[in-house]
């Protein structure tokens, strides 16, 4: 049994978010090992914790921990800071991963957006994006203990659609607010 | 896509897609609903991001010694990924009127789909997923009715054609109608074009051929 350990939420977190940005951006323009260190030592805990805690056994954690690591390499040119951060785009590599290997289904994607012609990214949205979604997670970290627990259970695999659909209380909807004015921003530059 | 939708997923639906907690044929449903509707698309990149702070917030877990270094040998196995984004663009170019998720279940495009006639001018094709939920298209000729039916679960019911009205309210395409037991309906298809959708339940099913109205109130298909 792998140890697991509390961890904390952290805040040298606003910087760290664009840092991480920065990292994958350098696995992407130049094959950048050390960044890619750092994002393994931050990350690769993380995600194999949520994996044990969704289920999987350790040995199963650490093999399908590297193959979203591995991903997240390859991928690297594929990832958007203006629509997504870093743990977002982890997290759901980690999810669909954890729906092939535990449950041996296929994973149907919303399709992509019709891109026009490549938009250069954006500096400032990219920042806004980064900073609301860290706004997010220390205002999740901050609710009561139970409404943490409901929403950890949920993204554990712990409540079936049901046992969401009857947790009336999740504040979801103040909580999520300003990652959403962030996107719709976005949405409207899309038009 | 800019369609007039007014009909939308809940929150519950979304939160469960991005967890990964929903059957295969609601996720069918919930992928194509967001290919068609910015608002839902926008709604599930909050639920994602949610997700991406639950994992940040995780307590950690040790990893294996050779953990780093193992992974950084699978790399340099498999480098390069660059033709991803090309494939993908390639892939969205045969649009055909369907949303992907649903195209990538067909095969293809409506032409390709096998229907078999369930009873009243309806047809299905359901489509192979994992067996704790089921998901089917329907076609309903222009200004015909799905045998009045209700339901023992969760139905959605997502408009990719024409539309359909109900007892409460009109469905047009990337409409979605969640509907749950206490809904007795009798979805007609409007006037004008045929209508098509992607249904998905997660009661146990017994939906295969329309029976005879008269043995409806007993079995409640």
């Amino acid at each position: 049994m792998a140890k697991v350990r509390q961890s904390g939420l952290k805040k040298s977190a606003a910087a760290d978010r664009m840092a991480w940005v920065a990292q994958v951006e350098a696995i992407r323009d130049r094959q950048d090992q050390a960044a890619f260190a750092e994002l393994f030592g931050h990350f690769a805990p993380r995600v194999k914790a949520f994996l044990m805690k969704s289920g999987a056994s350790p040995e199963l954690a650490e093999e399908c921990t590297q193959e979203v690591m591995t991903t997240l390499w390859r991928k690297a040119h594929m990832f958007d800071p203006a629509k997504a951060s870093v743990s977002t785009w982890i997290f759901t590599v980690a999810r669909n991963r954890k729906i092939d290997i535990l449950r041996k289904e296929r994973r149907p994607e919303p399709e992509d957006l019709p891109w026009g012609p490549e938009a250069e990214p954006e500096q400032g949205e990219a920042m806004v994006l980064q900073q609301e979604t860290r706004k997010l997670g220390q205002a999740i970290a901050d609710l009561p203990d139970k409404q943490k627990d409901l929403i950890l259970k949920a993204y554990y695999g712990e409540l079936s659609h049901s046992e969401i659909a009857e947790q009336t209380g999740l504040p979801l909807g103040t909580i999520k607010s300003r990652i959403r004015l962030a996107l719709d921003r976005l949405r409207r530059q899309m038009k | 896509m800019s369609r007039e939708i007014t009909h939308h997923l809940t929150d519950a639906l979304l939160m469960g897609y991005s967890a990964g907690v929903l059957p295969e044929a609601f996720n069918i449903i919930v992928a194509a609903h967001v290919s068609m509707c910015d608002e839902c698309r926008a709604r599930l990149a909050e639920f994602d991001a949610v997700g991406g702070e639950v994992v940040a917030m995780t307590e950690t877990a040790e990893m294996a010694p050779d953990s780093l270094s193992r992974t950084l040998a699978a790399i340099a196995d498999a480098p390069a990924d660059a033709n991803d984004a090309q494939e993908e663009h390639a892939a969205q170019g045969d649009a055909g009127g369907l949303p992907r998720p649903v195209r990538d279940y067909i095969g293809g495009d409506l032409q390709t789909v096998k229907w078999r006639r369930v009873g009243g001018g309806v047809r299905q094709a359901i489509l192979p997923t994992s067996a704790n939920a089921s998901a089917r298209l329907l076609h309903i000729p222009a200004g015909c009715a799905v045998p009045d039916h209700g339901h023992a679960g969760t139905e959605l019911t997502l408009v990719l054609q024409g539309a359909f009205r109900d007892d409460t309210d009109r469905f047009g395409a990337g409409d979605i109608e969640v509907a749950d037991e206490d809904l007795d309906h009798q979805p007609v298809a409007e006037e004008g074009v045929d209508c098509i959708c992607l249904a998905a339940t997660d009661a146990p099913l017994k939906f295969n051929s329309m029976l005879p109205k008269l043995a409806q109130p007993f079995l409640r298909i």
